[in-house]
């Protein structure tokens, strides 16, 4: 009895303490009104329109250099976007262009069918790769492919730039060297990419289309012919 | 009273004496009559309906265990679930048919896979507009007034052709073979997923000869013509003979007849319209004097 007491006692003070109108609580909160620093970070609503067009291109330009020197890095997977793939695209569309009038009909691909490849051909990969067990997610692949389009559209830019000069057999073969180099280039930066998120014993499945897709945007960019401009 | 009763124990005799003839069939009604004759054909028909209701399900989709309902990812993956070996074993098994093997039996039968198919079609498309278009460039190398033009729309006119060919044309034989087949819906009855696998890799062997049909020789693109024919002719042949022996003769000899009719004219009309060696050009000012040109370079 007495120990239960005594156990008790030190306890026994606090059955009187009541946290009601006897004792009011008082206090200061106080919130930090001003700006905090993590605030900033999330809302870019403020800062002037130079420096959210010039973050996102740094992005983009970063992007390009891990496609120009393929290296194992993330930069493509971990922070994906499409603003890449679709300025190559466009410029590649346009590059293609012949200015010939709509008739003729044995011409090179129209704006339209660039875009249909490029795109329609991403997305078929991506969806082949997804199917037979890839790890990548959707944008990701799309990612890949897209920037890897850079060597075969730099190439785009030189064959146009030979072809200004002259057109006869010695500009084809430096056309077919300069060609060829990019799509080895290009194909061999997508399947540095791509090829680890594979299973092993369906990589070359994998790789074919990769190597077809590129295969045929190098033959666009080969083929290209404008018609001669009369004088 | 007498009689039917009678009739019902010649009946078994009969029966029996047949399981003695030939032991290995299966007999399932018989293992029951005598005990209960009168409800010996009420059993074989409850016991085949049974089968027929897995045999259904099992059929549409090749006897394999396809995971979710068809909006599910996991359905369609199971359409690729195919090695880079079985690929390459299908594409070599289609290019060399033998007699006594049915392509579908010997490569197939395991797990149908729409892989082959849909790429091999994809790759014959370019292979043809590409190899066509070289093929008219070195048709018209020695003509001062050509000028190369690449020849886009080719690929979506191939396109269109191979796709509608590799896709609606099996479509419409295995609707013929099910409705052909009828009530008996036997075993024996090959699934649309099969039937597309097959179509898709017997369009192999055109991949190669579209290649070479760039070689602007005449006899020879129509000797590659004859033996890229009668290599997928023959594998589609020798894979749907099995199916198509139990109807009676005409009706077998006029599906294998179609076969290979709409089979031969993809051949020569591609090979027609692709590569063509003599040249009619567009209509253009200078068409004349390339004319002209083509005729003195008769091959």
């Amino acid at each position: 009895m007495a120990a239960e007491e005594e156990a008790s006692r030190p306890f026994a003070g606090l059955s009187d303490v009541s946290i009601s109108e006897d004792i009011p609580v008082e206090g200061d909160i106080s919130v930090p009104v001003g700006p905090s620093r993590t605030d900033e970070e999330f809302s870019t609503l403020d800062e002037p329109v130079k420096e959210t067009v010039l973050r996102d291109l740094r992005a983009v330009g970063n992007k390009f250099i891990h496609v120009l020197y393929p290296r194992r890095s993330s930069a493509l997977l971990r922070d994906w976007d499409l603003w890449g793939p679709l300025l190559l695209c466009v410029t590649l569309a346009l590059l293609l262009q012949d200015g010939t009038a709509d008739s003729d009909l044995e011409g090179g691909p129209q704006f339209a069918e660039v875009f249909v490849i490029v795109w329609f051909g991403s997305i078929i990969i991506t969806l082949n790769s997804k199917l037979l067990g890839g790890t990548l997610s959707f944008f990701q692949s799309l990612c890949v492919l897209g920037y890897c389009i850079l060597p075969l559209t730099v190439a785009m830019v030189v064959c146009r730039v030979v072809l200004l000069g002259a057109s006869g057999t010695v500009s084809f073969v430096v056309r077919l060297v300069v060609v060829t180099a990019s799509f080895g280039w290009s194909t061999f930066a997508s399947t540095a990419f791509l090829s680890d998120s594979q299973p092993a014993n369906r990589r070359a499945l994998v790789v074919y289309p990769v190597f077809l897709f590129y295969f045929v945007i190098g033959w666009m960019v080969l083929t290209f012919s404008p018609l001669k401009r009369e004088p | 009273m007498a009689s039917p009763n009678d009739l019902k124990f010649e009946e078994l005799e009969g029966a029996v004496q047949l399981l003695s003839d030939d032991s290995a069939a299966s007999t399932l009604s018989l293992s029951r009559a005598p005990t209960t004759p009168a409800e010996g054909p009420d059993v074989k028909v409850d016991l085949s309906e049974d089968e027929h209701a897995q045999e259904e399900s099992a059929e549409l989709l090749g006897g394999q265990k396809h995971g979710g309902g068809f909006w599910t990812f996991e359905y369609y993956q199971s359409f690729f679930n195919v090695d880079t070996t079985q690929v390459l074993e299908r594409v070599k098994g289609s290019v060399m048919p033998s007699p006594g093997r049915s392509f579908l039996k010997h490569y197939v039968r395991t797990s149908p896979d729409l892989y082959g198919p849909f790429w091999i079609c994809v790759t014959l498309v370019f292979s043809m507009a590409i190899s066509g278009n070289l093929s008219t460039f070195l048709s018209q190398t020695g003509n001062p007034e050509y000028h190369y033009r690449p020849q886009f729309h080719r690929v979506t006119i191939a396109a269109a052709v191979i796709f509608m060919y590799a896709w609606l044309v099996p479509v419409a034989l295995w609707g013929f073979l099910t409705w052909r087949r009828g009530a008996e819906r036997q075993i024996g009855g090959y699934s649309f997923l099969e039937t597309v696998c097959v179509y898709g890799y017997s369009l192999f062997i055109y991949i190669p000869t579209s290649v070479l049909w760039s070689i602007p020789v005449q006899w020879l693109q129509w000797i590659l013509v004859l033996v890229s024919m009668g290599v997928s002719g023959s594998v589609l042949v020798l894979t749907f003979w099995p199916i198509v022996r139990d109807d009676s003769k005409v009706m077998a000899a006029a599906t294998l007849a179609t076969i290979l009719v709409l089979h031969t004219l993809l051949a020569v009309g591609c090979k027609l319209y692709f590569f063509q060696a003599s040249e009619k050009l567009d209509p253009s000012p200078t068409s004349k004097p390339i004319h002209a040109s083509a005729t003195t370079r008769i091959l």
